[in-house]
């Protein structure tokens, strides 16, 4: 398993040398999405609009952070479940979403928009929300401030550790469970 | 009757909220350094490494150990001589709640169902109520998170089933929720009861210490039974292979119909934050 240290936005060179099992540390910006923002992103993807940020090499976390207390730039943000933003993930991968960071499995139609499109998903620890935090540097809210923890932020992190689960050509660091039947 | 001022209740809770989602409590912290010492995988190893430096930084900084701060979940033994002045006891842990969350920047998770939007305080926090004898009052505070709360279930057995047949449900649960809900795991199961009884049962004996051994020895031996079939499906922390995919089983059980066989099972992550305060 290899090491890397990558900066967004990320490109396909970068993906297609990641695999499953690999430790990334990366550094640049990522932008914050969960459920309601998704579903925001998605309602102006129909309605012909911008996004509220570049797409193409992009990465998103999957976080909802609590909020910062005075003299940090964020409070504590670990990943959130990935498998609710499935529905979402192939068509933004479609439209040039690079990478997702999140915790716990992916469906098969997200493997298989990974392969097509070139990207990965990484893994981040979850309960480890203030550990992670230390490697974000900046946070700014960029869209729907409204939803709170939920709006989407541009961090700024710097070596944020991650692991990738998924990578670009159906490989998977999960484990299957040793089920007798 | 005794009087308890509602000020001195919403100060117990706010502090309790705090304190749970900043400090790691010493049982947990013990099975990650036994887990450790027991996993050989690296990647086990680090994520259990991880979780125990996190623990330093949280007790350090006050940042909360996680970004899921949980929705606020109570069990509150109330005396029947107890009185509360002021807005009453359900609106004081509520207060608390306000207090504890707003202060101690944790984030408020709590959402209409349809609309979703965030009720932004942080409440309504989910208070269940006993009425004892006496002039105790005693509040135990659990933070429940959302991703491990989703892996849970209730259904109900035949009672043919029986106990091979809770094992099995159990197992297939555990197995099927992987990686999602953050494990080590610690899974509450309630059997018995009614529908709605066995799942409030399951949650209730999570609040229970690691450490702790159950009363009845059977019961005891069941925990132990599960507990080590559960880690034999070698999901290990966070999903990434390994012995410890549960950190401990605790079991309630309650009578129930005859026709029945309830059985919940709430699966709660590794970041097991709870307290308890008695005024």
């Amino acid at each position: 398993m290899a090491e890397h240290k990558l900066n967004t936005p990320l490109t396909d060179e970068d993906i297609v040398k990641l695999k499953a099992g690999d430790v990334v540390f990366l550094s640049g910006t990522i932008y914050s999405a969960r459920d309601a923002a998704h579903k925001k992103l998605v309602e102006l993807l129909d309605a012909g609009k911008d996004l509220p940020f570049e797409l193409q090499g992009a990465s998103i976390y999957y976080v909802g952070p609590s909020p910062a207390p005075p003299g940090r730039p964020i409070g504590a943000a670990g990943p959130t479940t990935s498998y609710r933003m499935d529905t979402y993930a192939p068509r933004l991968h479609s439209l040039g979403l690079k990478a997702t960071i999140g915790k716990g499995k992916r469906s098969d139609e997200v493997k298989e928009a990974m392969k097509e499109h070139k990207a990965v998903y990484f893994g981040a620890t979850g309960g480890a929300g203030a550990l992670l935090s230390n490697s974000i540097v900046a946070s700014e809210v960029i869209a729907f401030e409204e939803l709170g923890p939920e709006a989407v932020r541009a961090m700024k992190v710097k070596d944020f550790p991650l692991l990738v689960i998924n990578d670009a050509f159906g490989g998977e660091l999960y484990a299957k469970p040793a089920l007798d039947t | 009757m005794r009087e308890i001022p509602a000020s001195k209740i919403v100060e117990a809770v706010a502090e309790m909220c705090v304190k749970a989602n900043t400090v790691l409590p010493d049982d947990v912290r013990t099975k990650f350094e036994q887990a450790m010492a027991e996993e050989e995988s690296p990647a086990a190893r680090e994520v259990l490494r991880q979780l125990l430096e996190n623990a330093d930084i949280s007790r350090d900084t006050k940042l909360p150990l996680c970004q899921d701060c949980g929705l606020a979940v109570f069990y509150v033994e109330v005396g029947e001589e107890v009185v509360v002045d002021g807005p009453g006891l359900k609106e004081a842990i509520n207060e608390g709640v306000r207090k504890g969350y707003g202060e101690g920047y944790l984030r408020k998770s709590a959402c209409d169902p349809l609309s979703r939007k965030n009720t932004g305080d942080g409440t309504p926090a989910v208070i269940h109520f006993d009425v004892v004898p006496g002039e105790r009052l005693k509040i135990a505070y659990m933070a429940k998170g959302g991703g491990s709360e989703n892996m849970s279930r209730v259904t109900m057995l035949a009672p043919a089933q029986g106990w091979e047949g809770i094992k099995k449900f159990v197992v297939q649960r555990v197995a099927e929720a992987g990686p999602n809900p953050c494990p080590p795991t610690i899974i509450g199961i309630g059997i018995g009861g009614t529908f709605d009884h066995s799942a409030r049962i399951a949650k209730k004996a999570l609040i229970r210490k690691l450490d702790d051994t159950h009363p009845d020895p059977e019961i005891a031996a069941m925990e132990q039974e599960l507990e080590a079939e559960l880690n034999k499906l070698g999901i290990g922390p966070m999903g990434l292979g390994g012995k410890t995919t549960v950190l401990g089983v605790k079991i309630a059980v309650e009578p129930c119909h005859i026709a029945s066989l309830p059985l919940a099972v709430n699966v709660q992550c590794h970041s097991q934050r709870h307290e308890e305060v008695e005024l």
